[in-house]
């Protein structure tokens, strides 16, 4: 079986004058056709910086990056859809124009971008701020448009940077449930940045477990729940038990004194 | 989303209230004080001139609106274009940037003198000198503008794979059309001055109507000329901002409710 994702080895260290930042270090993983990897880890660990990596933004300094069985040259862009961890949507277009004009970069003729906009954004409730700009909008409503060009991108790998990551709790419960739902219908690979363990449990075939800087895969955690899923997950002793792993596992080691 | 006004009665109010009261006072003060009307006219003397003079000068004021128009226009576009070809070009910018400076630092005077020298008495060398003077404040505000594009929006482009181009057309350049205004405006007023100026080598013109008439004593007709010349630089002021307000609407309506 082909992979969506591989990243071999994956080195990358930025050099400033004379001083030197190692952000990853021989990282290696990969995401299936089809499956949702979660990828956890302190922030400042260079979880953004392997997603500039794989979308050809910066320069690996070692390793191989593979989407869809096919190594990527250095700097090969154009290869995944992307939603950034702020919703970096253009104040001068419209939602809609927002969306269309990702589509439009992705390849996709101009009209069935218009179409494909348009009614999107209709089932996910949003026809009516169709024509807005986006400063309009509440930073959830954004949220949403900046996950739904993500979502109408056609590239098979959907590569989504702390989406939630800036909204209140309760937004990010009910963002949670809505991309859950949105995801189950078709299934795209998926890899996914958070630092809520919760999000990643819910979320996730496997979740990966990152060091601080320079980054490593210091756990791999598949997670079992079937699907489709919901909030009786909260109560299930499993996810509570996986939860308690995955906290012990980002707990620095100086402050594990007392308990355990 | 109707309540959109160019022109609004609360704003407008306050200058049309000191300026009536300014004219108001200098029509007293002439009055009382016996000043000649060749020293200082009265507005009521400035107003006679006017409609006595009407027919030749709106021959020399469209003479003079339609070079400043000419010259703005053109040197307008060659500076958008130069600073679209600067920012392209990493080379051509790091090679005449700092050649564009030298434009600009030789007096109005003595270029009007040298393009009559090489092109002669016709229109061509008051173009040029619009030109010129036009060109330079539009190139660096567009450039600042083009280089100040968000990173964060930068970022996301590259990372969804938009070429050079698609960048250009559709962040870096309607990102500066704010900035492209203001070089506009700066342009706008030069233009005026110097076509004024230059048009003391011309046959017809505010110019060189202002000038025979100060060669003639004729104060009053000197002051219609001031008054002509205001009036077309606010004209062309007024038409910038209008088509300012109707390019970037997104910010204009956002400011309106921020203010509220
Ligand atoms: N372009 C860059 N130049 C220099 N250092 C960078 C650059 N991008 C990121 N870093 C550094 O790499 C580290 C990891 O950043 P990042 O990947 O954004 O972390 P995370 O997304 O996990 O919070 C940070 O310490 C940051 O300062
Ligand atoms: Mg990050």
């Amino acid at each position: 079986m082909t992979h969506a994702l591989d990243v071999v080895g994956v080195s990358k260290t930025f050099a400033s004058g004379r001083t030197s930042k190692a952000v990853l270090d021989d990282v290696s993983f990969h995401v299936k056709e089809g499956e949702f990897v979660s990828l956890i880890g302190p922030s400042g660990s260079g979880k953004s910086t392997l997603f500039h990596l794989i979308g050809g933004l910066e320069k690996a300094n070692a390793g191989e990056i593979r989407i869809g069985s096919r190594r990527i040259a250095p700097l090969e862009r154009g290869l995944i859809s992307y939603m950034p961890q702020h919703a970096s949507l253009l104040p001068w277009l419209s939602v809609a124009g927002n969306i269309e004009m990702a589509l439009e970069i992705a390849g996709i003729d101009r009209m069935e971008a218009r179409q494909s906009a348009r009614q999107w954004l209709a089932r996910i409730g949003l026809e009516r701020d169709a024509d807005s700009y986006p400063h309009a909008l509440s930073g959830g409503m954004q949220q949403r448009v900046s996950f739904l060009r993500a979502l109408l991108s056609p590239q098979p790998l959907m590569c989504l940077d702390e989406p939630f990551g800036s909204l209140d709790a309760l937004t990010r419960q009910h963002m949670q449930t809505w991309l859950l739902s949105l995801w189950e219908e078709d299934r795209r690979s998926v890899l996914f940045i958070t630092h809520s363990i919760e999000e990643a449990l819910l979320l996730s075939d496997r979740i990966l477990v990152l060091s601080t800087a320079p980054a490593k895969v210091i756990r791999e955690i598949m997670v079992p729940f079937p699907r489709p899923r919901g909030e009786q997950l909260w109560s299930d002793p499993v996810f509570n038990e996986l939860k308690r792993e995955i906290y012990s596992l980002l707990t620095p080691a100086e402050s594990k004194g007392g308990h355990s | 989303m109707g309540n959109r006004r160019w022109f609004s009665l609360r704003k407008a109010g306050p200058p049309v209230v000191v300026l009536a009261s300014l004219i108001v006072i200098w029509q007293a003060a002439v009055r009382l004080m016996g000043v000649e009307e060749y020293i200082l006219p009265s507005p009521l003397d400035i107003a006679r001139e006017f409609v006595s003079v009407a027919p030749r000068l709106f021959e020399h004021a469209s003479a003079t609106l339609g070079i400043t128009l000419l010259g703005f226009a053109a040197g307008s576009a060659a500076g958008l274009l130069l600073a679209a070809l600067l920012h392209l070009v990493p080379w051509v910018k790091a090679g005449f940037y700092p050649l564009l400076v030298l434009t600009q630092n030789v007096p109005v005077f003595v270029l009007i003198n040298l393009f009559v020298i090489w092109f002669g008495f016709g229109m061509l060398p008051r173009l040029l000198l619009l030109m010129l003077v036009c060109f330079f404040p539009v190139a660096v505000a567009m450039l600042t503008g083009l280089t100040q594009a968000d990173p964060k929006l930068v970022n996301y482009m590259k990372m969804i794979g938009a070429t050079k181009g698609q960048l250009f057309w559709r962040l870096e350049l309607p990102g500066s059309i704010s900035y492209l205004f203001s070089g506009l405006k700066i342009a706008a007023s030069y233009s005026v001055i110097s076509a004024i100026y230059a048009e003391s080598t011309a046959d017809k013109g505010l110019g060189k109507f202002i000038q025979l008439a100060s060669n003639g004593w004729q104060t009053s007709r000197v002051f219609v000329g001031i008054v002509t010349i205001i009036a077309i630089s606010l004209l062309l002021f007024g038409l910038i901002t209008a088509a300012e307000r109707m390019m970037i609407r997104w910010r204009v309506r956002s400011e309106e409710e921020a203010g509220r």
